[in-house]
């Protein structure tokens, strides 16, 4: 049961995302991405990573994705304008991705067989995350808020008209 | 006593180091009046030690100067009978060439720092004479090398001087390396180079060794480059572009006796392979001759000094190839009394007549001259081997000696006293006798202030009485300079299968030979240049064949030249065109030019295009786990 | 519960993180347009923070689902810097097209 699940999640996971790459509207690549979004939050629900999978959709799909478009409707961009790649270009740029994919498949299949750890329910119970948060990345975490205070001054810099 | 020997050398390295860094502060009398001191400083240490000798050879340790792994050498001294002696002929005869150089460099504008090079090559003699390792022994060898260029180039801004201090520098480096070679072939054999390592060593060895003979003829290498036997001895000739009290002091009574004293040291090792034996006495016996045959023909007065230097060097060879080292010694003794006055007296007769060194243009200076006269004719009768002057004890000795051990060297050296009286008069008679040849209204020739010429006086008595302390037995004497020196030959005497003397009526018979030859050539010299007035031809004239030849020297000089000079230099022409220009500098270049080949094509690679970039990342990330799987 | 999440191998896992990477991968170089491709950059961004949480439930660690956590604040910072960036270089050039940023050619 819970393999038909993750096979279903895993193909819309990956359908949704061909469709961002391929289709010509920038607002349907991003709601495909919206998608593929829930597609792997569903994956974070199999794997008992609750708290991951609501704040995936809370963070990404609500929050970065509506910035998505906010810039998108700002800039006017949904109609098809771009140009395209050559054929050439468009050709090479698959046969490098596959490249890559065949190299980490291949990479990973040769590594030694990970040992399976019996399983605790309590891993990803926001209770545990909290604690352990707190207790052992605290560090990380002070200064993931220094982070932001320097992304939110450049993001503003950047994007204020000159006054000239 | 002994340890204030060690003192003996330092003397005169103070004297070098003092006036050359005082060189143009203090007056010309103050710097020769404080060489001359230094000298005689070492000269009276070298008489205590002399009188204090024992036959055993003392060592005095100075410092240990090399301490690697296995291989040690240190700096010390060895006094016994035969440095003694050659400690008192150095420092004496250069205490009186002090003397005279006084007076003779007295107009000269570099007047101190010659006193100041003077006393460095008296101070590597020194030790090259004290040492009592072969090491120590080419450090004073190298030393007086040096000297001896410094002081032929001394007048440098003539050109061919410089070229002949060159020349002699280079030839003593050829010999050199034989005599490092020998060194070297003497470590492996025996781990030292020490006199007192090696000689109690070398007893156990056979006669005839091959290493032995090796070495032995290794060494003897650099005693032909540094004493001017043949092959190498076309340095020394072209040395008279010195200052004439250098020609008497380095090139007639020291330097050029390092080589005598080095196979004279050796005197176990060489007893012990009569091969080099035979070898040294062959070319001291050839040499002598060769070199009397082109003194025949030469009209300058320190030319003809030159090779008689050349040829009595070849007699002391001789004798040190026969085995008769003490008897040799004893010439390298009565040598430089009487060539060091004979090149002083040539000094004298050039200082006189303002600089004239061509014979042609001198005579009848006998009037003019006086003591300079008296004091030449005294030495030349020396050289002759004419008795009671020392010459005739020392030479007669090494010609007994050859006598005993091969009848064809004895008939060699007969002729070359021959012809060393014949030549010795020529000059006497050439430059002394008969009427003044030169332009009487540009110079006026003049005897020498006392300065110069009481060194000449001093060493004529030496040169008339210094024989006396070698007469040998079968005049009725003791000869005392062989027992003195015993103790240091014994050894060798005893390795070597020597045919007793032969009896003393003999050996008178041998003597009474040698001075009736000798006499009838100093009668065919009277009767040739003072009875016919015979004078050399003048430069340019053509020359019979035989006479020819000898003038010029027999072209040896164009033959190395020719044979060794040239090529030596066509390859290195070959090497500075093909080798250095177009190819290391055609490398230097190319590498700087395939630098801006490559760059050339790096350039594409920043096309500004991010996709470009982009590409090349995941490409790159591919290429690096794909070589980690690897 | 316990056995039900391991019924599924960590390989399929591996496998699915890697497809969707590289999914990401063809989108950034396929794409011309800017903001094509910072979708394709979350894209993958996700890939990996799929594969932390997977390790993380199979090796009983909560320092991986800590993170995904972190990784998720750094995509958000970036995306906005990001953003701002492409608005100003669309005032500039009017377009969004990253073949007309060639100033930095060699």
């Amino acid at each position: 049961m819970t393999v038909y699940l993750f096979a279903i999640l895993g193909v819309f996971a990956i359908l949704s995302a061909l469709m961002v790459v391929l289709t010509k509207n920038p607002i349907h690549s991003i709601l495909y991405l919206v998608l593929t979004f829930f597609a792997i939050a569903g994956e974070y629900v199999l794997l008992n990573a609750q708290f991951l999978a609501i704040v995936n959709i809370i963070v990404y799909a609500g929050a970065i994705m509506v910035l998505f478009l906010f810039v998108v409707m700002l800039l006017n961009l949904n109609q098809e304008t771009e140009p395209h790649k050559s054929v050439l270009r468009k050709l090479i740029a698959v046969i490098a991705a596959g490249l890559l994919l065949v190299v980490l498949v291949g990479s990973l299949k040769g590594a030694d067989n990970m040992s399976i750890k019996p399983f605790s329910q309590n891993t990803g119970l926001i209770e545990n995350l909290g604690k352990v948060l707190f207790n052992d990345f605290l560090l990380p975490f002070e200064v993931s808020a220094i982070l932001f205070l320097a992304a939110m001054v450049g993001a503003v810099m950047l994007g204020k008209k000159d006054i000239k | 006593m002994m340890q204030l020997a060690a003192l003996i050398p330092f003397f005169p390295l103070a004297g070098f180091i003092i006036i050359g860094l005082l060189n143009k502060r203090i007056p010309k009398n103050m710097a020769a009046m404080f060489a001359c001191a230094m000298l005689l400083i070492s000269f009276g240490l070298s008489l205590s030690v002399f009188m204090n000798i024992s036959g055993h050879a003392t060592e005095v340790q100075l410092l240990p100067w090399i301490n690697v792994g296995s291989f040690s050498a240190s700096f010390n001294f060895l006094l016994d009978p035969l440095s003694s002696v050659f400690l008192l002929i150095i420092t004496g005869v250069g205490f009186l060439i002090h003397i005279y150089s006084i007076g003779y460099m007295h107009d000269d504008e570099k007047h101190n720092i010659f006193f100041a090079y003077l006393n460095l090559f008296i101070f590597f003699m020194l030790v090259l004479v004290l040492g009592s390792s072969y090491l120590l022994m080419f450090v004073g060898w190298e030393g007086v090398g040096l000297s001896s260029y410094l002081l032929i180039g001394f007048w440098f801004k003539n050109n061919s001087y410089n070229n002949a201090a060159k020349k002699a520098f280079i030839m003593n480096r050829i010999g050199d390396l034989g005599f490092l070679l020998g060194i070297i072939l003497l470590f492996i054999t025996f781990g030292s180079s020490d006199y007192l390592t090696i000689f109690p060593k070398v007893q156990g060895f056979a006669s005839g060794n091959a290493m032995i003979t090796t070495i032995t003829l290794l060494l003897f290498v650099g005693a032909i480059g540094k004493s001017a036997q043949i092959p190498l001895y076309t340095w020394l000739p072209d040395a008279m572009a010195g200052p004439t009290p250098v020609s008497a002091l380095i090139h007639a009574a020291t330097m050029v006796t390092a080589g005598i004293y080095m196979v004279a040291r050796s005197g176990i090792l060489y007893a012990l392979a009569p091969v080099s034996m035979y070898v040294v006495a062959l070319i001291g016996v050839v040499t002598a001759v060769f070199a009397a045959t082109i003194a025949l023909t030469q009209n300058d007065i320190k030319k003809v000094l030159a090779y008689s230097t050349v040829s009595q060097l070849g007699y002391m060879f001789l004798g040190l190839g026969v085995g008769a080292f003490s008897a040799s010694v004893f010439h390298v003794m009565t040598h430089a009394f009487f060539k060091a006055l004979l090149f002083l007296g040539a000094g004298s007769v050039i200082h006189g007549l303002a600089g004239e060194q061509d014979i042609r243009n001198m005579g009848g200076l006998r009037k003019k001259l006086p003591v300079t006269f008296i004091t030449f004719l005294l030495a030349t009768l020396a050289i002759s081997g004419i008795p009671p002057f020392s010459g005739f004890f020392s030479k007669d000795e090494i010609l007994a000696h050859a006598f005993a051990s091969n009848k064809i060297f004895w008939v060699l050296g007969v002729i070359g006293s021959m012809m060393t009286a014949f030549y010795m008069f020529r000059l006497l008679f050439l430059t002394f006798y008969g009427t003044y040849r030169g332009d009487e209204h540009k110079v006026h020739p003049h005897e020498s202030p006392k300065v110069m010429t009481i060194p000449l006086i001093i060493l004529a008595i030496l040169s008339t009485i210094g024989g006396f302390v070698g007469v040998p037995e079968s005049l009725g004497g003791t000869s005392q300079i062989s027992k003195f020196l015993d103790p240091v030959f014994q050894p060798a005497q005893t390795k070597m299968m020597m045919v007793e003397n032969s009896s003393s009526i003999s050996e008178i018979a041998l003597m009474g030979i040698t001075v009736a030859v000798v006499l009838l050539s100093i009668l065919l010299a009277w009767y040739m240049y003072v009875s016919r007035k015979r004078i050399p031809s003048p430069e340019g004239t053509k020359l019979p064949l035989l006479t020819n030849v000898s003038y010029h020297k027999y072209y040896v000089d164009e033959i190395y030249n020719a044979v060794i000079t040239k090529p030596l230099d066509t390859i290195s022409v070959f090497l500075k065109n093909i080798l250095d220009n177009k190819l290391i500098d055609g490398i230097v270049n190319a590498t700087g030019k395939f630098t801006e080949w490559v760059s050339s094509l790096m350039r594409f690679v920043q096309t500004g295009n991010v996709d470009f970039y982009l590409l090349a990342m995941v490409i790159g990330i591919a290429c690096i786990i794909f070589f980690k799987l690897m | 519960m316990n056995q039900a999440i391991h019924t599924i191998p960590l390989d399929w896992y591996i496998l699915l993180s890697s497809i969707l990477f590289c999914i990401g991968v063809m989108g950034v170089l396929f794409r011309r347009n800017a903001i094509i491709i910072f979708m394709s950059i979350e894209l993958m961004l996700n890939a990996v923070n799929l594969l932390l949480v997977a390790f993380s439930a199979y090796h009983n660690d909560a320092a991986g689902q800590v993170f995904v956590f972190f990784t998720m604040a750094v995509a958000a910072a970036e995306i906005a810097v990001g953003l701002a960036i492409l608005v100003v270089v669309y005032r500039n050039t009017k377009s969004t097209d990253i073949d007309v940023l060639n100033r930095l050619k060699g």
